[in-house]
């Protein structure tokens, strides 16, 4: 049923979306995202895909056509990163708010200024608020499958709320490894065709008229908001069964997060993308060279955030270090507070510690990594915590401190 | 007070305007502050006004007299400006409360 080829994250992207039979593209290139729309309109102007493709003037006209082609009852699929996901920003809230299950794939990179072309996560935590669905990914294969669950978790009655596929750019997007592609047949089966309702949601039909995107008085908007706010809380549960049921058909399963090694783990580090591996095996080794029970907590779904998996996973520890690859300027790191906030009302709590790492394309290697489990080790051993952000990989010759 | 669009029956996900309801259900005169008044005397029933009211508010009846549709006309004042003969005056929504009470 499987065809194993060796690809680059991008073109595992765009294989699944040619694979989910997407009905419309439209995008407007930038690095590192570039090639995933370029496969695609290869594909469409060869017909292995039938689909339109559109290319914009910008990422707002990108996300304006998407929109567009979602209200007609397309099944819509964008790629951005970086100052285009930004230029997207006010567009974004509008495909929540009309409920359209857009797909959107997005190479994390930095956001100027420093202007560069790596990766940090950034860009996507600029719209982690924006009532879109936010999955991030660790491998190639897990991109590829990613995007396939994607499309049924949003195109889902309980949800219909779009979707951002999140792959680090460079590391991923531009890593080739082997990815398992299925057939069009058993995608079809299960990924049915969209089937959008025009009494329910939005669906311009001229049966049916309708107008989309007007005011809304005072009286009526936090209601909207309560809406949107049940369906993440439900996608969990939607996100966890199509992920079930796809490991099922196709072998492969995710879950919202990982947990690796943490069921005896004194101490956990929680992160999301590609530093993930890198984590394990730093976690492996200072089990088998040091002796530490140390453990991994990889977050898939970031929004709807895992609140009850974090609590889970990281009960009976001591101590838990957060990796950010983000920073929210005066207070510390967006994913430290989510997992803070998820751990509030706990029974039992760990200690956290808040780390930031990789901004920029700064690596994220083995050593930072180790530097981390040993402070976090340091804490549950005695009890301390002191300091506030780690900065992991920082060059303290240059700044100080 | 009108009934509210949604209630807790048809309370939607999006929101779409399923029943738009146009003018017969929406009298945006409410929007207006002041008032065209005709002067009956000065009119001439030329009929410029009529075309000019950009919310057709103002109609030439049967009988060849204009009258202006007070639930629709939003103040805008462009009869006012375009009657030749000057026999439309704008008035304060709030002068005419007081005179009526």
């Amino acid at each position: 049923m499987q065809n194993r080829k060796l690809m680059s994250g991008n073109r595992a992207i765009a294989e699944a979306v040619k694979l989910s039979e997407v009905n419309v593209v439209s995008a407007y290139p930038i690095t590192p995202q570039t090639s995933i729309v370029e496969y695609l309109s290869e594909f469409i102007a060869r017909g292995e895909l039938n689909a339109e493709f559109l290319q914009a003037e910008s990422e707002f006209g990108a996300m304006s056509a998407c929109i567009g082609a979602s209200s007609v009852g397309a099944r819509v699929f964008t790629a951005t990163c970086s100052q285009g996901l930004a230029l997207m920003h006010e567009l974004n809230y509008v495909a929540a708010g009309l409920r359209l299950p857009i797909v959107m794939a997005v190479t994390n990179r930095q956001l100027s200024q420093p202007l560069g072309m790596w990766c940090d996560h950034s860009d996507a935590m600029g719209e982690r608020d924006s009532g879109w669905m936010q999955i991030y990914v660790e491998s190639c294969q897990e991109a590829f499958d990613t995007v396939i669950q994607a499309f049924k978790i949003a195109e889902n009655r309980d949800i219909l709320l779009p979707t951002m596929v999140c792959l680090d750019g460079f590391i991923l997007s531009h890593t080739s490894e082997p990815v398992d592609i299925p057939n069009q047949k058993a995608v079809r089966e299960f990924l049915p065709s969209y089937k959008p309702d025009a009494d329910y949601h939005t669906l311009l039909d001229v049966k049916k008229p309708l107008a989309a995107g007007g005011g809304c008085p005072p009286a009526f908007t936090m209601e909207f908001d309560f809406k949107k706010y049940e369906a993440q809380e439900k996608g969990r549960e939607v996100l966890r069964k199509v992920d079930e049921e796809f490991g099922e058909v196709f072998g492969r399963q995710y879950g919202p997060v990982e947990a690796y090694r943490c069921d005896d783990a004194d101490v956990i580090l929680v992160a999301m993308g590609t530093m993930v591996g890198t984590a394990k095996d730093v976690a492996d080794k200072l089990r088998k060279e040091k002796g530490w029970n140390v453990g991994v907590l990889k977050l898939r779904s970031y929004r709807p955030f895992p609140k009850e998996e974090v609590i889970k996973a990281t009960s009976g520890s001591k101590a838990v270090a957060v990796v950010n690859r983000a920073i929210s300027y005066g207070i510390g790191a967006p994913v430290f507070s989510d997992v803070a906030a998820a751990l509030s009302n706990a029974k039992e709590k760990p200690f956290l510690l808040n780390a930031i790492a990789g901004m920029g394309g700064r690596d994220v290697d083995q050593k930072g990594l180790s530097a981390v489990f040993e402070k976090a080790m340091k804490v549950a051993e005695t009890g301390k915590l002191e300091g506030d952000v780690e900065w992991i990989g920082l060059n303290r010759n240059l700044v100080g401190g | 007070m009108s009934k509210p669009y949604w209630t807790k029956e048809n309370f939607p996900i999006t929101p779409n305007i399923r029943n738009p309801g146009g003018s017969l259900a929406f009298k945006c005169g409410q929007w207006r502050s002041v008032k065209p008044i005709i002067d009956e005397k000065k009119c001439t029933k030329c009929g410029i006004c009529v075309l000019y009211c950009p919310d057709e508010a103002i109609v030439k009846t049967e009988k060849g007299v204009v009258e202006i549709k007070y639930d629709y006309c939003k103040g805008c004042g462009i009869c006012e400006n375009e009657c030749p003969v000057k026999a439309v005056k704008m008035v304060s929504e709030v002068e005419e409360c007081k005179t009526v009470s």
